[in-house]
């Protein structure tokens, strides 16, 4: 079996008005967001033979099927890792290619977390939840803030990591906003902003959390043999991986609460591409919350455990500094597109596409996904 | 979703964790212990990680413990915990080597800090349903 190295390319990518406010089904968002990728991609909906649909959303297979009038569709599958989904998808698409199962891999999101039920109430009847249900909830760790907020506490406590040093993550988030025109987020923010926010789940401030949203999101992708001949500049995925944490469906009896399952993933997906960290670009990183950046940069060996906090101080993550990261505001700033945003805004910064938040001769980057209890994913990519 | 505004979040309890709630209910805390290597594990499951076996007893663990990390929740997230705002919720290494998540009550949350010594107390929150809860450990 030999690597997944350039296997697969994104070749098409399509995005609906991110909003707080929609009329519109979660379906008819993906939908609509799948065929601007399609149509991106310079196929018509007939061509994509396989699909991997998000498992926390509202459409399967088939009613892309049925919708696209898909005469032969051979390949589906689904990865329920919550927000750690979509790039784990990418893995799942890669293989798909690479074995010569499917073509054009469509991989969409369509949601209405803000207009619809909150999370609160979701993640109440995810499956992944089950256990959480059962022995967390009924005392009142409830919602992600909640269960993620003691994973920070210890962080802090074994590190001395500050708050004022999320809000620097917070505020760069913000600040990249500012320059998307498709971003939730239009008010610039401060560190003392951070720091007078509301507190949610201590040390979880109103600020260190992502917003709910509504939109949708999607992207193909294709055999790397293929993409070359398609309509946009292929965007090679490098090296792919998906990670689990040590007790995986939750945090309460995981021995180190301080690492995440991108950590298993960095180092294959890293090895795969034959690349490190320092070759990166620019990066998208999952930003649920502002510590789960901090985690995951320790975690993808940007630098060591502990020292995420002073990483991120001095604007690091700024479009200036040295790892300009979630130039499209992320999650916190926007919107939650289940980090399929995150994804998009890599193929857009490799493509030479990023607007005003355009890190110069962009050439690699990666994005992670994070979801559920702690479960990862990595894909690196280049134009 | 329809939720009555006195419903508060019960858990459901499957064939394998019924136990675990039945203790609870006696004011005891029982836990899963490996009857081939005797590894305790917790949160109730079919099969021993250490060894695969399928055989175990519920013992009683001694319901002392120490405090691992924790929030100051400020946000309920369900209408039943807006009375109880801020509480707090706790991981506890107990000392069988497995944590619980649950309530903290009996100290003031600046005082809180990792290794904190305490004990689990019984919260009969319906007729039929008891939670754990931890407080300070009195001696
Ligand atoms: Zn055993």
């Amino acid at each position: 079996m030999g690597s997944l190295k350039e296997a697969c390319a994104v070749s098409g990518v399509g995005e609906t008005a991110y909003t707080r406010g929609t009329d519109k089904h979660p379906t008819q968002l993906q939908m609509e967001a799948s065929l601007k990728a399609i149509d991106d991609a310079g196929l018509s909906p007939k061509d994509i033979d396989g699909v991997i649909p998000y498992l926390g959303g509202s459409a399967v297979a088939e009613e892309f099927i049925t919708n696209f009038g898909i005469e032969d569709l051979r390949f589906s599958a689904a990865t329920p890792m919550g927000g750690a989904s979509c790039v784990a998808a990418i893995q799942a698409a890669a293989l798909a290619v690479a074995g010569g199962v499917a073509n054009h891999v469509l991989i969409p999101i369509g949601r209405n977390g803000f207009s619809g039920p909150r999370i609160g109430t979701r993640v109440r009847n995810f499956p992944q939840f089950k256990v959480v249900g059962e022995f967390e909830m009924p005392s009142g760790a409830i919602a992600p803030a909640q269960l993620y907020a003691p994973m920070a506490r210890k962080h802090m406590e074994l590190y001395g990591t500050t708050s004022r040093q999320f809000a620097e993550i917070a505020v760069t988030m913000r600040d990249h906003a500012l320059l998307n025109d498709n971003a939730t987020m239009t008010k610039p923010i401060t560190i003392e902003d951070h720091q007078n926010s509301r507190m949610i789940s201590d040390p979880l401030r109103l600020f260190d959390c992502s917003q709910e949203s509504d939109g949708g999101a999607a992207i193909v992708v294709s055999s790397s043999e293929r993409a070359r001949d398609m309509r946009r500049t292929p965007i090679y995925v490098m090296g792919v991986a998906e990670g689990h944490p040590d007790s995986p469906s939750t945090i309460a009896q995981r021995p180190d609460l301080t690492t995440l399952g991108v950590a298993k993933a960095a180092p294959i997906a890293f090895g795969m591409a034959g690349l490190g960290p320092e070759d990166m670009d620019v990066a998208e990183i999952y930003d649920c919350f502002t510590y789960i950046v901090l985690c995951q940069l320790e975690d993808l060996g940007f630098c060591k455990k502990g020292e995420g906090g002073a990483f991120v101080e001095g604007g690091r993550l700024s479009l200036k500094g040295a790892l300009p990261t979630n130039t499209h505001g992320g999650l916190l700033s926007q919107a939650h597109l289940v980090g399929m945003n995150h994804v998009i805004e890599l193929v857009k910064q490799l493509r030479g596409d990023g607007g005003k938040a355009q890190v110069p001769d962009a050439e690699i980057g990666l994005v992670t996904g994070y979801g559920d209890m702690g479960d990862g994913s990595l894909a690196i990519m280049r134009r | 979703m329809i939720e009555n505004q006195e419903d508060r979040l019960l858990p459901e309890p499957d064939q394998i964790s019924q136990p675990f709630w039945d203790g609870l209910h006696q004011h005891r805390l029982l836990l899963q212990t490996c009857s081939d290597c005797g590894a305790v594990r917790h949160y109730p499951r079919p099969v021993c990680d250490q060894c695969y076996s399928m055989d175990y007893s519920w013992t009683e663990a001694s319901g002392r413990g120490t405090v691992h990390s924790w929030t100051v929740s400020h946000h309920a997230f369900h209408f039943s915990f807006k009375k109880d705002l801020p509480m707090v919720l706790a991981l506890i290494d107990l000392e069988e080597g497995v944590r619980l998540n649950c309530r903290l009550t009996g100290i003031e949350p600046e005082n809180l800090r990792a290794g904190l010594q305490v004990q689990v107390k019984f919260d009969d929150v319906t007729d039929a349903v008891t939670l754990p809860i931890i407080a300070p450990l009195t001696k």
